[in-house]
């Protein structure tokens, strides 16, 4: 079902195939090495006694009767461990006098969000440090609680009163100033007097990830080198921040993320957790094992969104966009973590999205409060931009009552004026957003589905038809290490990878990105199948061990293939260019006269030469190569992106509404994404549909609520709507493609995009099939409660539009609405 | 202690327990079956679904105790071998690619086989139903829908 409109010349044997995957094997027979299964000998568990307060001074802590509990081996403190805990990195401070409280680990003298880690018990067995953690006794002082992030931005209650502010950081873009477009103020103003103002405000509510393992870490110190497991996205961050942090030399420090059950850029850090299991491990020099209840890692486990956007977009009476201002509060929780407010960041480039705006402001301001840190999810600062820029695109269209797609048509990029400097002043290199509209119009049926939602109208039927539309892009690919240095991010983009070519013919690559579910083994291995013309079954995929894989920045923000696939196709150019003298000498031909073709190196115009793994065997042996080169064809390579990578898509949504009751049913979603040339069909559409139900799940049914004393009151699967197979569709997916012109192969991340697109195609088809009863707007998660009500307010009954949390059985004049309320 | 003899993937076993140890951590503790999981703690996510007596539980909602004088099979024991024949279910979620990560398969594979030994035929609704006990963070359930059709003989192969 995937189509690419303009393939490659060089139309491969591996490329654009659907493989089954590698990995599978051993994962449907339940040979796999999840951190949780791994058991050394001696040992130990730990079990975190954690805060159940927002905000709290610890006066005391009792340990006596946890440490006298059976096979508990200690107890300890904040105060017991101090600085050896190491402390957890803010890797982005987005500028410079960025405000950000020191991240204990585990802090000895207050606690500044609920489920923070006061005391670690170390036990025999997992259960019995769990039994023992129920006797630590701590005597809390509560302190005021900064919850809502609105009411926090107004500094009257201090999530670290020793900061003076919970204001973190403001940051701003501006196309004036920075020369990339004009001044959005006088935009607004000119079209308050003779054009179009479109001003809302949006709610991003808090997401958890909600990843299917738990995170768990295993800490050997009985080697020379000490080993770190963990359930981790990202090992080699792991290595820099463990040894930049506790003293330990990087060199003494190995990490291996094994198997690793989803991440969703909630793996994406360096956890309290890791921190402690570590320095207790060395401090007791045993192996030590932590792995969380699925009630921690909702509670304790990063979040993400959690975004309040204010947003004002300006216009010709003709529909043609003049400028768009975002003002954005985004809520940091209560430590700035890993990366932090560079998430809001990551949007602000992108709110323009496809649109030829000439005049651009973005504006952030993240706030501190005591809640759980915010971090990276899924599209981390894209699906946010995305969300905002395609509802206000909706809401213009509905303005000027014109077809939505016909507002977007009118504004976007046309796909001759690629490449295209945006108003954020990034550089699109290709894309075809009338292809792809084109195409998923025809396979949703839209002219059809618009007949009938007119005559479900006309007829007053209680259920309603709405159709919703997100003619997305986003920027993946992270990142090119310049761009990251000038945004003040403290590290680089770059990824790295190197091929072995084995004696025995086999291949082994090792890439530095950190695979967890989406099936690099086996793309990566028709990468190299086809460059190097060996057996797709000959190729190994090494990754994951920072021993295994010295260098790499693993995997987040859609960056494998484009980034780390890109370093291994010029690895493996560089295997041919270093076989091509050997094979020379060894065909006694001049080195001009070798050409390398599937997997053989040939003298010109001859019928001469030999096998790349010939020239393998041959090296390995080394007994005839040429003087004053190595007898080694194992190479290398380090890829610096050059720019961002811009995969696009349209997205069309389908749904009923029953206004009667409010419930919302997805009748049909289509989606035509375009990513440019494409490895594996297959894995790409179950990237696509994984992607999509994330997308849809914030629009309809997740949502992280707390109550007014910081209390997450979402804190288990049965009361965080996870999706299930009932609540959910199939999908119509298909593609176009418009190669990216930035990497050798043509392609474009795909990992994020289902996500990134399908949020405001789903929230635009509830407000679509309400609209006519005066609704412009249903706060997500669009909930029957919200749907009803807003259907029932705008006919002049019921209440207000929105409800600040999807917790109805938690009464609003208590004050126990959710954080966003 | 108390002490059990229950038949795990067609091996007799025999051990004390503690009474409030779950069927789940026996497995995975004292057996190293570790390819059955703990997702959660609540009973929501189905991760640790084997079958008792060839009936789907979820391995943390029973007793060790529970299990005395049974038979368990996990998704280790499902397949004849660990290189040979797969199960015709696990050969299709591989087919239709019906796992990503990989974290919840065991379970969703092992209630996949129960809901066709119910339900040789299921429809796409059935399908939806059957599997609302077991979450997936990764694939949207699309290819997990597509694998158990798959696995039930109505559809011709993979769709990507």
């Amino acid at each position: 079902m995937t189509t690419l409109q303009d393939p490659p010349v060089d139309t491969s044997a591996e490329i654009g195939r659907d493989r089954r995957r590698k990995e599978d094997q051993r994962l449907i027979t339940g040979r796999t090495r999840w951190t949780d299964n791994i058991v050394l000998p001696g040992m130990l568990h730990l079990a975190m006694v954690r805060s159940p307060f927002a905000h709290a001074r610890i006066t005391s802590i009792d340990t006596t009767e946890a440490k006298a509990s059976r096979n508990v081996v200690t107890v300890l403190t904040g105060a017991d461990l101090g600085e050896s805990q190491g402390v957890l990195i803010n890797a982005w401070a987005i500028t410079p006098d960025q405000v950000a409280p020191v991240h204990q680990p585990m802090p000895a003298d207050r606690v500044s969000f609920a489920g923070e880690i006061v005391a670690v018990v170390v036990a025999r067995t997992a259960a019995e440090a769990r039994d023992a953690a129920e006797l630590v006794d701590v005597e809390y002082e509560e302190l005021p609680a900064a919850i809502d992030l609105k009411a926090a931005a107004k500094d009257e209650v201090l999530a670290h009163p020793d900061l003076g502010t919970n204001k973190s950081a403001f940051w701003k873009f501006d196309s004036a100033e920075a020369g990339t477009g004009g001044d959005v103020d006088a935009a607004i103003e000119k079209a308050r007097t003779d054009g179009i103002v479109i001003e809302r405000e949006y709610r991003q509510q808090r997401l958890i990830p909600a990843f299917m393992e738990p995170r768990s870490t295993v800490v050997d110190p009985t080697g020379e080198q000490i080993t770190m497991w963990s359930a981790t996205q990202i090992p080699h961050i792991v290595r820099f921040a463990l040894a930049a942090t506790t003293g330990v030399p990087e060199s003494k420090i190995r990490v291996i993320a094994p198997d690793v059950g989803g991440g969703f850029g909630g793996k994406l850090q360096t956890t309290p957790e890791e921190w402690l299991t570590f320095c207790i491990a060395n401090r007791l020099g045993k192996p030590v094992k932590y792995t969380e209840t699925r009630s921690e890692s909702l509670m304790v486990a990063h979040h993400g969104r959690d975004q309040w956007q204010k947003l004002t977009l300006s216009a010709e009476k003709d529909g043609t966009v003049t400028g768009l201002k975002v003002e954005l509060l985004a809520d940091l929780g209560s430590h700035v973590s890993l990366v932090g407010g560079g998430v809001p960041v990551l949007g602000a480039f992108m709110f323009n999205a496809i649109y030829k705006f000439p005049a651009y402001q973005f504006n952030c301001q993240t706030v501190l409060t005591n809640k759980t840190w915010t971090d990276a999810y899924r599209g981390a600062g894209r699906p946010e931009a995305t969300y905002a820029i395609e509802r206000l695109m909706s809401e213009l269209a509905a303005e000027l009552d014109v077809d939505p797609i016909e507002i977007r048509r009118k504004n976007w990029i046309n796909h001759d004026e690629f490449p295209f400097t945006s108003v954020a002043g990034l550089e699109y290199d290709t894309g075809n957003y009338e292809a792809a509209t084109a195409k998923a119009l025809e396979m949703f049926g839209y002219d059809d589905l618009r007949s009938e939602q007119k005559q479900r109208r006309e007829s007053g039927d209680p259920v309603q038809l709405g159709i919703g539309i997100s003619t997305f892009t986003e920027m993946c690919g992270l990142a090119p290490s310049r761009v990251l240095g000038q945004l003040n991010y403290g590290a680089g983009g770059w990824e790295h990878a190197s091929v072995r070519m084995l004696a025995t013919g086999k291949v082994e690559v090792v890439t530095g990105t950190s695979a967890h579910g989406q099936g690099h083994e086996t793309a990566f291995s028709q990468i190299v199948a086809d460059r190097l013309g060996i057996p797709f079954e000959d190729v190994e995929i090494l990754h994951g061990d920072t021993q295994t894989s010295p260098r790499g920045l693993d995997t987040y923000g859609s960056r494998s293939l484009v980034v780390g696939g890109e370093a291994i196709v010029r690895a493996a150019d560089k295997v041919i260019e270093k076989a091509k003298p050997i094979a020379a000498h060894l065909l006694e031909a001049s080195v001009d006269d070798i050409e390398f073709a599937a997997g053989r190196l040939s003298v010109r115009g001859t019928d001469q030469g030999m096998a790349l793994t010939e020239v393998a065997a041959a090296v390995f042996a080394a007994h005839d190569y040429p003087e004053g080169i190595e007898p080694s064809i194992d190479s290398e390579a380090t890829y610096d992106p050059i720019n961002f990578n811009y995969p696009h898509g349209t997205h069309l949504c389908a749904m009923e509404v029953d206004t009667e009751t409010g419930g919302v049913k997805i009748r049909k979603y289509v989606c035509v994404d375009d990513i440019g040339t494409i490895i594996n069909p297959m894995i790409v559409a179950g990237q696509v549909h994984g992607g999509l139900v994330q997308g849809i799940a914030q629009a309809l049914w997740e949502e992280a609520v707390y109550d007014d004393a910081g209390t997450l009151v979402s804190g288990s699967f049965v009361d965080y709507l996870l999706p299930t197979a009932a609540d959910t569709v199939s999908f119509e997916i298909d593609h176009t493609s418009s190669p990216s012109i930035t990497n050798t192969l043509g392609t474009k991340g795909v990992g994020e995009a289902g996500t990134i697109a399908s949020t405001p195609a789903v929230v635009n088809s509830v407000v679509d099939a309400i609209r006519h009863f005066g609704v412009d707007d249903v706060q997500m998660p669009c909930t029957p409660e919200r749907v009803w009500k807003a259907i029932n307010a705008a006919r002049g009954g019921g209440e207000a539009a929105t409800q600040g949390a999807a917790a109805p059985h938690f009464d609003a004049a208590e004050g126990t609405e959710g954080a966003g309320a | 202690m108390t002490k059990i003899n229950l038949t795990v993937d067609g091996s007799s076993v025999s051990d004390d327990v503690e009474p409030r140890m779950l069927l789940v951590q026996y497995l995975r503790e004292k057996l190293g079956k570790t390819g059955t999981v703990i997702g959660c703690d609540t009973s929501n996510c189905g991760a640790c679904t084997v079958h008792l007596d060839g009936t789907s539980v979820k391995s943390c909602n029973m007793l060790a105790v529970q299990a005395d004088g049974h038979e368990v099979t996990t998704i280790e024991g499902l397949a004849d071998t660990v290189d040979g024949d797969l199960h015709p279910v696990q050969e299709s979620f591989r087919e239709c690619h019906g796992l990503q990560c990989g974290f919840c398969t065991p379970g969703m594979i092992m209630q996949s086989v129960d809901l066709l030994k119910d339900n040789p035929k299921p429809t796409e609704a059935e399908i939806r139903v059957g599997l609302e006990g077991n979450l997936c963070r990764c694939t949207g359930y699309h290819n997990i829908v597509k694998a158990v059709q798959h696995a039930s003989g109505q559809t011709e192969g993979a769709t990507a």
